[in-house]
Protein backbone atom coordinates (compact mmCIF):
# COMPACT_ATOMS: atom_id res chain seq x y z
CA UNK A 1 0.00 0.00 0.00
CA UNK A 2 1.08 3.66 -0.61
CA UNK A 3 2.81 5.80 2.05
CA UNK A 4 1.19 8.85 2.84
CA UNK A 5 3.92 11.92 3.31
CA UNK A 6 4.18 15.42 3.34
CA UNK A 7 7.11 16.90 1.91
CA UNK A 8 9.02 20.62 3.55
CA UNK A 9 5.25 22.10 4.26
CA UNK A 10 4.28 25.41 5.53
CA UNK A 11 0.84 26.49 6.28
CA UNK A 12 0.19 30.12 7.12
CA UNK A 13 -3.47 30.89 7.71
CA UNK A 14 -4.72 34.73 8.80
CA UNK A 15 -0.83 35.55 7.90
CA UNK A 16 0.42 33.80 10.61
CA UNK A 17 2.59 30.50 10.11
CA UNK A 18 0.13 27.69 11.49
CA UNK A 19 2.65 24.68 10.34
CA UNK A 20 5.88 23.93 9.08
CA UNK A 21 8.05 23.69 8.03
CA UNK A 22 7.74 19.90 8.37
CA UNK A 23 8.13 16.62 6.71
CA UNK A 24 7.09 13.30 8.03
CA UNK A 25 5.98 9.96 6.35
CA UNK A 26 3.37 7.90 7.23
CA UNK A 27 3.27 3.67 6.57
CA UNK A 28 0.15 2.14 6.21
CA UNK A 29 -0.55 -0.45 8.75
CA UNK A 30 0.43 1.35 11.84
CA UNK A 31 -1.25 3.61 14.52
CA UNK A 32 0.49 6.87 14.39
CA UNK A 33 -0.31 9.16 17.02
CA UNK A 34 0.20 13.49 16.57
CA UNK A 35 0.73 15.00 19.81
CA UNK A 36 1.97 18.49 21.22
CA UNK A 37 0.69 21.30 22.75
CA UNK A 38 -2.65 23.07 22.04
CA UNK A 39 -1.35 25.58 18.78
CA UNK A 40 1.20 23.19 17.76
CA UNK A 41 -0.44 22.80 14.52
CA UNK A 42 -1.86 18.79 15.17
CA UNK A 43 -5.02 19.83 13.46
CA UNK A 44 -3.73 21.38 10.78
CA UNK A 45 -0.97 18.78 9.78
CA UNK A 46 -4.38 16.99 9.50
CA UNK A 47 -6.41 18.88 7.49
CA UNK A 48 -3.59 19.29 4.68
CA UNK A 49 -3.41 16.15 4.80
CA UNK A 50 -6.78 15.48 4.14
CA UNK A 51 -6.97 18.09 1.72
CA UNK A 52 -8.72 20.44 3.81
CA UNK A 53 -6.24 23.18 3.62
CA UNK A 54 -3.75 23.62 0.87
CA UNK A 55 -0.14 24.10 2.01
CA UNK A 56 1.61 27.31 1.04
CA UNK A 57 4.94 25.79 0.37
CA UNK A 58 5.89 22.13 0.27
CA UNK A 59 3.60 19.17 -1.10
CA UNK A 60 1.61 16.50 0.48
CA UNK A 61 2.37 12.73 -1.42
CA UNK A 62 0.15 9.89 -1.45
CA UNK A 63 2.15 7.04 -2.88
CA UNK A 64 4.87 9.12 -4.21
CA UNK A 65 2.49 11.28 -6.63
CA UNK A 66 1.48 14.90 -5.20
CA UNK A 67 -2.14 15.30 -3.51
CA UNK A 68 -2.87 17.76 -6.08
CA UNK A 69 -2.66 15.32 -8.81
CA UNK A 70 -5.73 13.47 -7.80
CA UNK A 71 -9.02 13.80 -8.20
CA UNK A 72 -11.02 14.93 -5.57
CA UNK A 73 -13.14 11.78 -5.20
CA UNK A 74 -10.03 9.48 -6.05
CA UNK A 75 -8.60 11.79 -2.36
CA UNK A 76 -11.94 10.85 -0.64
CA UNK A 77 -11.80 7.15 -1.64
CA UNK A 78 -8.06 6.55 0.27
CA UNK A 79 -8.40 8.90 2.71
CA UNK A 80 -11.24 9.29 5.69
CA UNK A 81 -11.14 12.24 8.11
CA UNK A 82 -12.71 12.01 11.37
CA UNK A 83 -12.90 15.89 12.13
CA UNK A 84 -13.27 17.31 15.57
CA UNK A 85 -16.45 18.32 16.79
CA UNK A 86 -18.68 15.76 15.09
CA UNK A 87 -21.00 17.73 13.57
CA UNK A 88 -24.35 16.32 12.80
CA UNK A 89 -26.47 19.25 11.43
CA UNK A 90 -29.83 17.62 10.29
CA UNK A 91 -31.15 15.16 13.01
CA UNK A 92 -30.78 12.02 10.42
CA UNK A 93 -31.08 8.45 11.70
CA UNK A 94 -27.93 5.94 12.28
CA UNK A 95 -28.13 4.03 9.51
CA UNK A 96 -28.50 7.01 7.10
CA UNK A 97 -25.70 9.16 9.21
CA UNK A 98 -23.25 6.26 8.20
CA UNK A 99 -24.33 5.66 5.00
CA UNK A 100 -22.68 8.89 3.69
CA UNK A 101 -19.83 7.45 4.15
CA UNK A 102 -20.01 6.18 0.72
CA UNK A 103 -20.00 9.34 -0.90
CA UNK A 104 -17.36 9.18 -2.65
CA UNK A 105 -17.73 5.65 -3.87
CA UNK A 106 -21.38 5.67 -4.82
CA UNK A 107 -22.95 5.99 -8.17
CA UNK A 108 -25.03 9.24 -8.77
CA UNK A 109 -28.45 7.58 -8.61
CA UNK A 110 -28.91 4.45 -5.95
CA UNK A 111 -26.66 1.96 -4.15
CA UNK A 112 -24.78 -1.00 -5.26
CA UNK A 113 -24.53 -3.91 -3.03
CA UNK A 114 -20.93 -2.91 -1.86
CA UNK A 115 -21.81 0.23 -0.60
CA UNK A 116 -24.55 -2.05 1.56
CA UNK A 117 -22.00 -4.43 2.96
CA UNK A 118 -19.59 -1.48 3.68
CA UNK A 119 -21.47 -0.12 5.86
CA UNK A 120 -23.11 -3.22 7.55
CA UNK A 121 -19.33 -4.61 8.37
CA UNK A 122 -18.64 -0.50 9.34
CA UNK A 123 -21.78 -0.99 11.89
CA UNK A 124 -20.62 -4.11 12.73
CA UNK A 125 -16.99 -2.96 13.84
CA UNK A 126 -18.29 -0.46 16.04
CA UNK A 127 -21.33 -2.19 17.58
CA UNK A 128 -23.56 0.75 16.22
CA UNK A 129 -26.13 -1.77 14.25
CA UNK A 130 -28.45 -2.40 17.18
CA UNK A 131 -29.28 1.19 16.97
CA UNK A 132 -29.59 1.53 13.93
CA UNK A 133 -33.38 3.16 13.29
CA UNK A 134 -32.39 5.47 16.32
CA UNK A 135 -31.71 9.24 15.56
CA UNK A 136 -28.53 11.10 16.02
CA UNK A 137 -29.98 13.19 18.77
CA UNK A 138 -31.42 9.97 20.27
CA UNK A 139 -27.95 8.90 21.43
CA UNK A 140 -25.30 8.95 24.19
CA UNK A 141 -21.93 11.20 23.74
CA UNK A 142 -20.28 7.65 23.42
CA UNK A 143 -23.04 5.75 20.89
CA UNK A 144 -22.78 9.12 19.14
CA UNK A 145 -18.96 8.80 18.57
CA UNK A 146 -19.07 5.33 17.55
CA UNK A 147 -21.62 5.80 14.90
CA UNK A 148 -19.10 8.81 13.12
CA UNK A 149 -16.47 6.43 13.53
CA UNK A 150 -18.59 3.86 11.45
CA UNK A 151 -19.59 6.54 9.11
CA UNK A 152 -15.79 7.12 8.25
CA UNK A 153 -15.19 2.86 8.22
CA UNK A 154 -18.39 2.68 5.87
CA UNK A 155 -15.85 4.44 3.10
CA UNK A 156 -13.21 1.42 4.11
CA UNK A 157 -10.08 3.77 3.11
CA UNK A 158 -6.81 3.28 3.14
CA UNK A 159 -5.81 6.03 5.27
CA UNK A 160 -7.85 7.33 8.70
CA UNK A 161 -7.07 10.74 10.29
CA UNK A 162 -9.25 11.15 13.50
CA UNK A 163 -8.77 14.09 14.94
CA UNK A 164 -8.86 13.99 18.95
CA UNK A 165 -11.31 11.47 19.12
CA UNK A 166 -11.10 10.87 22.35
CA UNK A 167 -12.81 14.16 23.26
CA UNK A 168 -15.65 14.04 25.80
CA UNK A 169 -15.60 10.17 26.03
CA UNK A 170 -15.32 8.44 29.45
CA UNK A 171 -12.56 6.31 30.09
CA UNK A 172 -14.33 3.05 28.75
CA UNK A 173 -15.62 4.62 25.71
CA UNK A 174 -12.01 6.33 25.32
CA UNK A 175 -10.71 2.88 25.49
CA UNK A 176 -12.94 0.80 23.05
CA UNK A 177 -12.30 3.99 20.39
CA UNK A 178 -8.63 3.03 20.51
CA UNK A 179 -9.30 -0.26 20.17
CA UNK A 180 -10.98 0.63 16.82
CA UNK A 181 -8.31 2.46 15.69
CA UNK A 182 -5.95 -0.77 16.21
CA UNK A 183 -8.15 -3.12 14.51
CA UNK A 184 -8.41 -0.40 11.57
CA UNK A 185 -4.75 -0.69 11.53
CA UNK A 186 -4.66 -4.14 11.83
CA UNK A 187 -6.96 -4.11 8.61
CA UNK A 188 -3.94 -2.51 6.82
CA UNK A 189 -4.78 1.10 6.67
CA UNK A 190 -2.63 3.51 7.73
CA UNK A 191 -4.21 5.65 11.05
CA UNK A 192 -3.04 8.98 12.13
CA UNK A 193 -4.56 9.96 15.36
CA UNK A 194 -4.49 13.42 16.77
CA UNK A 195 -4.10 12.54 20.74
CA UNK A 196 -3.71 14.83 23.84
CA UNK A 197 -3.13 12.17 26.07
CA UNK A 198 0.05 11.28 26.39
CA UNK A 199 -0.66 7.68 28.36
CA UNK A 200 -3.02 6.62 25.58
CA UNK A 201 -0.33 7.66 23.06
CA UNK A 202 2.16 5.58 25.00
CA UNK A 203 -0.14 2.34 24.78
CA UNK A 204 -1.46 2.41 21.55
CA UNK A 205 0.58 3.91 19.14
CA UNK A 206 3.12 2.58 16.97
CA UNK A 207 5.04 5.24 16.23
CA UNK A 208 4.63 9.07 17.29
CA UNK A 209 5.44 11.89 15.87
CA UNK A 210 5.49 14.87 18.07
CA UNK A 211 5.06 18.60 17.04
CA UNK A 212 5.67 22.09 18.82
CA UNK A 213 5.26 25.50 17.31
CA UNK A 214 3.86 24.00 14.11
CA UNK A 215 7.49 21.88 13.47
CA UNK A 216 8.51 18.08 14.11
CA UNK A 217 9.96 17.65 17.36
CA UNK A 218 10.44 14.38 17.00
CA UNK A 219 9.07 10.91 15.20
CA UNK A 220 9.81 7.48 15.97
CA UNK A 221 8.44 4.92 18.20
CA UNK A 222 6.69 6.42 21.77
CA UNK A 223 9.39 5.18 24.16
CA UNK A 224 12.31 6.75 21.93
CA UNK A 225 9.92 9.89 21.47
CA UNK A 226 8.45 10.29 24.83
CA UNK A 227 11.30 10.66 27.05
CA UNK A 228 10.85 13.16 30.48
CA UNK A 229 13.22 15.69 29.25
CA UNK A 230 11.06 16.24 25.64
CA UNK A 231 7.87 15.86 27.68
CA UNK A 232 9.24 18.69 29.97
CA UNK A 233 10.77 20.76 27.08
CA UNK A 234 7.54 20.07 24.78
CA UNK A 235 4.95 21.15 27.58
CA UNK A 236 6.47 23.02 30.29
CA UNK A 237 5.54 19.83 32.88
CA UNK A 238 7.28 17.47 34.51
CA UNK A 239 6.72 13.58 33.72
CA UNK A 240 7.20 9.92 35.16
CA UNK A 241 6.91 7.21 32.64
CA UNK A 242 6.33 3.57 34.23
CA UNK A 243 4.71 0.48 33.83
CA UNK A 244 1.45 -1.43 35.62
CA UNK A 245 2.40 -4.97 36.74
CA UNK A 246 0.64 -6.26 33.42
CA UNK A 247 3.24 -4.61 31.52
CA UNK A 248 0.80 -1.74 31.14
CA UNK A 249 3.25 1.97 30.05
CA UNK A 250 1.57 4.83 31.74
CA UNK A 251 2.82 8.53 32.24
CA UNK A 252 1.45 10.62 35.22
CA UNK A 253 2.51 14.20 34.68
CA UNK A 254 2.91 17.08 37.42
CA UNK A 255 4.11 20.67 37.42
CA UNK A 256 7.35 21.85 37.21
CA UNK A 257 8.85 22.92 40.18
CA UNK A 258 9.58 26.35 40.30
CA UNK B 1 -43.20 0.64 -1.25
CA UNK B 2 -41.03 3.55 0.63
CA UNK B 3 -42.47 6.51 2.81
CA UNK B 4 -40.50 8.90 0.21
CA UNK B 5 -42.19 7.10 -2.76
CA UNK B 6 -45.96 6.83 -1.22
CA UNK B 7 -45.48 10.39 0.04
CA UNK B 8 -44.67 11.45 -3.96
CA UNK B 9 -47.46 9.12 -5.68
CA UNK B 10 -50.18 10.69 -3.31
CA UNK B 11 -48.91 14.28 -3.76
CA UNK B 12 -49.02 13.76 -7.75
CA UNK B 13 -52.85 12.59 -6.96
CA UNK B 14 -53.26 15.13 -4.74
CA UNK B 15 -51.89 18.00 -6.98
CA UNK B 16 -54.11 16.28 -10.02
CA UNK B 17 -57.20 17.04 -7.95
CA UNK B 18 -56.23 20.76 -6.54
CA UNK B 19 -55.43 20.93 -10.03
CA UNK B 20 -59.17 20.40 -11.21
CA UNK B 21 -60.53 22.31 -7.96
CA UNK B 22 -58.24 25.31 -9.59
CA UNK B 23 -60.05 25.16 -12.92
CA UNK B 24 -63.56 25.16 -11.16
CA UNK B 25 -62.69 27.75 -8.99
CA UNK B 26 -63.31 31.00 -9.67
CA UNK B 27 -66.05 34.10 -9.70
CA UNK B 28 -67.75 32.08 -11.62
CA UNK B 29 -67.80 28.38 -10.40
CA UNK B 30 -67.89 26.11 -13.47
CA UNK B 31 -68.96 22.34 -12.77
CA UNK B 32 -67.05 19.68 -14.67
CA UNK B 33 -69.76 18.77 -17.17
CA UNK B 34 -69.19 21.92 -18.66
CA UNK B 35 -65.36 20.84 -19.97
CA UNK B 36 -66.74 19.40 -23.49
CA UNK B 37 -65.75 21.59 -26.48
CA UNK B 38 -68.98 23.95 -27.33
CA UNK B 39 -69.51 24.70 -23.94
CA UNK B 40 -69.95 28.78 -23.85
CA UNK B 41 -67.95 28.83 -20.50
CA UNK B 42 -64.80 26.83 -22.29
CA UNK B 43 -62.74 29.39 -23.20
CA UNK B 44 -62.84 30.67 -19.89
CA UNK B 45 -61.30 27.13 -18.58
CA UNK B 46 -58.73 26.77 -21.50
CA UNK B 47 -57.67 30.22 -21.69
CA UNK B 48 -57.82 31.81 -18.62
CA UNK B 49 -57.85 29.44 -16.20
CA UNK B 50 -55.33 26.42 -17.48
CA UNK B 51 -52.73 28.87 -17.68
CA UNK B 52 -53.26 30.15 -13.79
CA UNK B 53 -53.34 26.82 -12.80
CA UNK B 54 -50.34 25.79 -14.54
CA UNK B 55 -48.41 28.60 -13.42
CA UNK B 56 -49.74 28.07 -9.89
CA UNK B 57 -47.81 24.41 -9.95
CA UNK B 58 -45.25 25.65 -11.75
CA UNK B 59 -44.37 28.40 -9.49
CA UNK B 60 -44.65 26.21 -6.25
CA UNK B 61 -42.68 23.54 -7.25
CA UNK B 62 -40.00 25.74 -7.99
CA UNK B 63 -40.15 28.10 -4.89
CA UNK B 64 -40.48 24.53 -2.71
CA UNK B 65 -37.77 22.84 -4.17
CA UNK B 66 -35.55 26.11 -3.91
CA UNK B 67 -36.61 26.37 -0.36
CA UNK B 68 -35.83 22.68 0.38
CA UNK B 69 -32.28 23.20 -1.26
CA UNK B 70 -31.70 26.30 0.44
CA UNK B 71 -32.28 24.75 3.89
CA UNK B 72 -29.77 21.61 3.11
CA UNK B 73 -27.27 24.13 1.66
CA UNK B 74 -27.42 26.79 4.60
CA UNK B 75 -28.14 23.58 7.11
CA UNK B 76 -30.66 25.87 8.37
CA UNK B 77 -34.53 25.27 8.83
CA UNK B 78 -35.28 29.00 8.60
CA UNK B 79 -33.58 29.32 5.61
CA UNK B 80 -35.81 30.98 2.61
CA UNK B 81 -35.19 31.16 -1.39
CA UNK B 82 -35.07 35.15 -1.25
CA UNK B 83 -32.66 35.12 1.59
CA UNK B 84 -29.56 35.37 -0.92
CA UNK B 85 -31.63 38.57 -3.00
CA UNK B 86 -32.28 36.99 -6.08
CA UNK B 87 -36.14 37.71 -5.22
CA UNK B 88 -35.50 41.21 -4.52
CA UNK B 89 -33.41 42.04 -7.32
CA UNK B 90 -35.80 40.37 -9.69
CA UNK B 91 -38.99 42.55 -7.86
CA UNK B 92 -36.31 45.50 -8.83
CA UNK B 93 -35.78 44.98 -12.27
CA UNK B 94 -40.18 44.67 -12.54
CA UNK B 95 -40.24 47.55 -10.40
CA UNK B 96 -38.11 49.82 -12.47
CA UNK B 97 -40.37 48.85 -15.34
CA UNK B 98 -43.06 49.84 -13.70
CA UNK B 99 -41.80 52.92 -12.77
CA UNK B 100 -40.62 53.95 -16.16
CA UNK B 101 -44.26 52.81 -17.42
CA UNK B 102 -42.40 50.23 -19.60
CA UNK B 103 -44.75 47.62 -18.15
CA UNK B 104 -47.23 48.48 -21.07
CA UNK B 105 -45.64 46.07 -23.41
CA UNK B 106 -46.46 42.65 -21.99
CA UNK B 107 -43.67 41.49 -21.81
CA UNK B 108 -41.33 43.81 -20.66
CA UNK B 109 -42.12 43.54 -17.18
CA UNK B 110 -41.21 39.74 -17.02
CA UNK B 111 -37.85 40.42 -19.11
CA UNK B 112 -37.12 43.40 -16.15
CA UNK B 113 -37.41 40.96 -13.57
CA UNK B 114 -35.37 38.32 -14.95
CA UNK B 115 -32.70 40.89 -16.16
CA UNK B 116 -32.70 42.18 -12.15
CA UNK B 117 -32.67 38.50 -10.93
CA UNK B 118 -29.57 37.73 -13.47
CA UNK B 119 -27.86 41.07 -12.04
CA UNK B 120 -28.21 39.72 -8.73
CA UNK B 121 -26.64 36.28 -9.43
CA UNK B 122 -24.14 37.64 -11.46
CA UNK B 123 -23.55 40.15 -8.53
CA UNK B 124 -23.50 37.50 -5.87
CA UNK B 125 -20.88 35.55 -7.36
CA UNK B 126 -18.53 38.76 -8.05
CA UNK B 127 -18.69 39.29 -3.89
CA UNK B 128 -18.49 35.21 -2.92
CA UNK B 129 -15.61 35.29 -5.36
CA UNK B 130 -13.93 31.46 -5.24
CA UNK B 131 -14.12 31.29 -1.56
CA UNK B 132 -16.73 28.48 -1.75
CA UNK B 133 -17.62 29.57 2.05
CA UNK B 134 -21.49 29.36 3.18
CA UNK B 135 -21.03 32.75 5.16
CA UNK B 136 -19.69 34.98 2.78
CA UNK B 137 -22.35 33.30 0.40
CA UNK B 138 -25.17 34.19 3.36
CA UNK B 139 -23.40 37.67 4.28
CA UNK B 140 -23.33 38.52 0.11
CA UNK B 141 -27.18 37.56 0.00
CA UNK B 142 -28.61 39.81 2.64
CA UNK B 143 -26.21 42.73 1.50
CA UNK B 144 -27.93 42.07 -2.09
CA UNK B 145 -31.22 41.42 -0.03
CA UNK B 146 -31.26 44.75 1.49
CA UNK B 147 -29.65 47.12 -1.61
CA UNK B 148 -32.18 45.96 -3.59
CA UNK B 149 -35.13 46.23 -1.03
CA UNK B 150 -33.83 50.08 -0.58
CA UNK B 151 -33.97 50.42 -4.08
CA UNK B 152 -37.56 49.43 -4.19
CA UNK B 153 -38.81 51.41 -1.63
CA UNK B 154 -37.07 54.42 -3.25
CA UNK B 155 -38.90 53.62 -6.25
CA UNK B 156 -42.08 53.80 -4.64
CA UNK B 157 -41.22 57.14 -2.80
CA UNK B 158 -40.51 58.51 -5.98
CA UNK B 159 -42.81 56.99 -8.31
CA UNK B 160 -43.89 60.45 -11.18
CA UNK B 161 -47.74 59.11 -10.33
CA UNK B 162 -49.81 58.11 -7.72
CA UNK B 163 -51.26 54.91 -10.43
CA UNK B 164 -47.75 54.26 -10.86
CA UNK B 165 -47.43 54.27 -6.73
CA UNK B 166 -50.51 51.69 -6.46
CA UNK B 167 -49.06 49.43 -9.53
CA UNK B 168 -45.79 49.11 -7.60
CA UNK B 169 -47.19 48.26 -4.06
CA UNK B 170 -49.85 45.94 -5.80
CA UNK B 171 -47.37 43.93 -8.26
CA UNK B 172 -44.96 43.76 -5.58
CA UNK B 173 -47.80 41.88 -3.15
CA UNK B 174 -47.63 38.94 -5.80
CA UNK B 175 -50.90 37.33 -7.74
CA UNK B 176 -51.20 34.69 -10.83
CA UNK B 177 -54.59 36.80 -12.16
CA UNK B 178 -54.75 37.42 -15.91
CA UNK B 179 -51.68 34.94 -16.35
CA UNK B 180 -51.76 33.72 -19.97
CA UNK B 181 -49.58 31.04 -21.83
CA UNK B 182 -47.34 33.43 -22.77
CA UNK B 183 -45.66 33.50 -18.98
CA UNK B 184 -46.27 30.08 -19.06
CA UNK B 185 -44.17 29.69 -21.90
CA UNK B 186 -41.07 31.89 -19.88
CA UNK B 187 -41.42 30.45 -16.64
CA UNK B 188 -41.67 26.54 -17.93
CA UNK B 189 -37.98 26.17 -19.99
CA UNK B 190 -36.27 28.41 -16.83
CA UNK B 191 -38.10 26.47 -13.80
CA UNK B 192 -37.27 23.18 -16.00
CA UNK B 193 -33.55 23.96 -15.48
CA UNK B 194 -33.70 25.21 -12.13
CA UNK B 195 -35.48 22.59 -10.84
CA UNK B 196 -33.15 19.97 -12.84
CA UNK B 197 -29.97 21.76 -11.80
CA UNK B 198 -30.96 21.48 -7.73
CA UNK B 199 -32.34 17.69 -8.47
CA UNK B 200 -28.39 17.42 -8.81
CA UNK B 201 -27.22 18.79 -5.47
CA UNK B 202 -29.56 16.13 -3.32
CA UNK B 203 -26.48 13.69 -1.95
CA UNK B 204 -23.57 16.25 -1.79
CA UNK B 205 -26.34 18.41 0.19
CA UNK B 206 -26.26 14.96 2.56
CA UNK B 207 -22.82 14.62 2.78
CA UNK B 208 -23.11 18.62 4.18
CA UNK B 209 -25.11 17.30 7.14
CA UNK B 210 -21.83 16.66 8.70
CA UNK B 211 -20.57 19.77 8.42
CA UNK B 212 -18.28 21.69 5.96
CA UNK B 213 -15.33 19.91 6.63
CA UNK B 214 -16.24 16.36 6.41
CA UNK B 215 -18.23 17.17 3.52
CA UNK B 216 -14.59 18.01 1.93
CA UNK B 217 -12.85 15.69 3.08
CA UNK B 218 -15.63 13.34 1.62
CA UNK B 219 -14.94 15.15 -1.90
CA UNK B 220 -17.71 17.50 -2.08
CA UNK B 221 -16.59 20.36 -4.13
CA UNK B 222 -17.79 23.68 -2.21
CA UNK B 223 -17.62 25.56 -5.39
CA UNK B 224 -19.02 23.42 -7.72
CA UNK B 225 -22.06 23.21 -5.19
CA UNK B 226 -22.38 26.47 -4.52
CA UNK B 227 -22.81 27.46 -8.39
CA UNK B 228 -25.52 24.90 -9.09
CA UNK B 229 -27.61 26.11 -5.71
CA UNK B 230 -26.78 29.78 -7.35
CA UNK B 231 -28.07 28.65 -10.75
CA UNK B 232 -30.76 26.54 -9.54
CA UNK B 233 -31.86 29.17 -7.32
CA UNK B 234 -31.73 31.97 -9.52
CA UNK B 235 -33.37 30.21 -12.33
CA UNK B 236 -36.53 29.14 -10.16
CA UNK B 237 -36.90 32.60 -8.03
CA UNK B 238 -36.07 34.28 -11.26
CA UNK B 239 -38.97 32.71 -13.24
CA UNK B 240 -41.23 32.61 -10.53
CA UNK B 241 -40.77 36.64 -9.52
CA UNK B 242 -40.62 38.03 -13.28
CA UNK B 243 -44.59 35.97 -13.70
CA UNK B 244 -46.16 36.12 -10.35
CA UNK B 245 -44.59 38.85 -8.07
CA UNK B 246 -43.23 38.06 -4.70
CA UNK B 247 -45.01 35.44 -3.25
CA UNK B 248 -43.54 34.46 0.20
CA UNK B 249 -43.48 31.42 2.81
CA UNK B 250 -43.64 28.91 -0.47
CA UNK B 251 -40.09 28.08 0.48
CA UNK B 252 -39.72 28.31 3.92
CA UNK B 253 -43.09 26.42 5.10
CA UNK B 254 -43.03 23.80 2.56
CA UNK B 255 -39.85 22.08 3.83
CA UNK B 256 -41.38 21.32 7.03
CA UNK B 257 -44.41 20.17 5.78
CA UNK B 258 -42.54 17.17 4.35
CA UNK B 259 -40.21 16.25 7.00
CA UNK B 260 -42.26 14.63 9.59
CA UNK B 261 -43.44 11.88 6.57
CA UNK B 262 -39.72 11.58 4.82
CA UNK B 263 -37.20 12.56 7.43
CA UNK B 264 -34.70 14.87 8.05
CA UNK B 265 -32.37 13.89 4.95
CA UNK B 266 -31.79 16.71 2.56
CA UNK B 267 -32.16 14.86 -0.81
CA UNK B 268 -35.14 13.02 0.42
CA UNK B 269 -36.84 16.74 1.22
CA UNK B 270 -36.47 17.94 -1.95
CA UNK B 271 -39.35 16.46 -4.40
CA UNK B 272 -41.51 16.15 -2.05
CA UNK B 273 -41.04 19.79 -0.98
CA UNK B 274 -41.16 20.70 -5.05
CA UNK B 275 -44.68 18.21 -5.42
CA UNK B 276 -45.91 20.34 -2.08
CA UNK B 277 -44.78 23.59 -3.28
CA UNK B 278 -47.03 23.25 -6.48
CA UNK B 279 -50.10 21.57 -4.29
CA UNK B 280 -49.71 24.83 -1.45
CA UNK B 281 -50.27 27.40 -4.21
CA UNK B 282 -52.80 25.64 -6.37
CA UNK B 283 -54.91 25.29 -3.17
CA UNK B 284 -53.91 28.96 -2.27
CA UNK B 285 -54.57 30.38 -5.43
CA UNK B 286 -58.11 28.87 -5.64
CA UNK B 287 -58.67 29.76 -2.13
CA UNK B 288 -58.13 33.63 -2.94
CA UNK B 289 -60.84 33.08 -6.15
CA UNK B 290 -62.95 31.50 -4.44
CA UNK B 291 -63.33 34.05 -0.98
CA UNK B 292 -66.01 36.67 -1.90
CA UNK B 293 -64.24 39.95 -1.90
CA UNK B 294 -64.73 42.64 -4.08
CA UNK B 295 -61.43 42.88 -5.84
CA UNK B 296 -59.38 39.76 -5.52
CA UNK B 297 -57.16 39.16 -2.73
CA UNK B 298 -53.35 38.72 -3.49
CA UNK B 299 -51.89 35.55 -3.58
CA UNK B 300 -48.72 37.05 -1.56
CA UNK B 301 -51.11 38.05 0.93
CA UNK B 302 -52.95 35.17 1.15
CA UNK B 303 -49.36 33.42 1.80
CA UNK B 304 -48.10 35.56 3.93
CA UNK B 305 -51.02 35.32 6.23
CA UNK B 306 -50.90 31.35 6.25
CA UNK B 307 -47.07 31.81 7.36
CA UNK B 308 -47.75 33.69 10.20
CA UNK B 309 -49.67 31.08 11.93
CA UNK B 310 -47.28 27.94 10.64
CA UNK B 311 -44.65 29.69 11.97
CA UNK B 312 -46.71 30.31 15.60
CA UNK B 313 -47.42 26.67 15.98
CA UNK B 314 -43.33 25.84 14.80
CA UNK B 315 -42.42 28.50 17.68
CA UNK B 316 -44.63 26.81 20.28
CA UNK B 317 -43.37 22.97 19.76
CA UNK B 318 -39.95 24.50 19.75
CA UNK B 319 -40.50 25.87 23.02
CA UNK B 320 -41.84 22.99 24.04
CA UNK B 321 -39.33 21.02 23.27
CA UNK B 322 -36.88 23.25 24.63
CA UNK B 323 -38.83 23.56 28.17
Amino acid sequence: MSVLAVEGITLRLGGRRVLGPISAAFAPGRVTAVLGPNGAGKSSLLACLAGLHTPDEGQVLLGGQPRSTFALRDLARQIGLLPQGGDVHWDVDVATLVALGRYPHRPRWGKTEADRQAVARAMKATDTARFASRTMTALSGGERARVLMARVLAGEPQWLLADEPLANLDPAHQLETLACLRDVARGGAGVIVVLHDLGHALRVADEILLLCDGEAIAQGAPDAVLTPERIAATYSVAAEIGTTPDGERFIVTSSMAR
Amino acid sequence: MSRSLSLNLGLCVVILAAMLLSLMAGKVWIPLDAWIAGDPRWPIIAELRLPRTVLAALVGAGLGLSGAAMQGYLRNPLADPGLFGVSSGAALGAVISLYFGYAAAPWLLPASALAGAAITMALLALLVGQSGSIIVFTLAGVILSSVAGSMTALAISLAPTPFATAQIVTWLMGALTDRSWDDVRLALPLLALGCLLLAFTGRTLDALTLGESAARSMGVDPRRLQLLIVIGVALCVGASVATAGIIGFVGLIVPHLVRPFVGNRPSAVLLPSALAGALLLLLADSLVRAIPTVSELRLGIAMSMLGGPFFLVLLLRMRRRFA
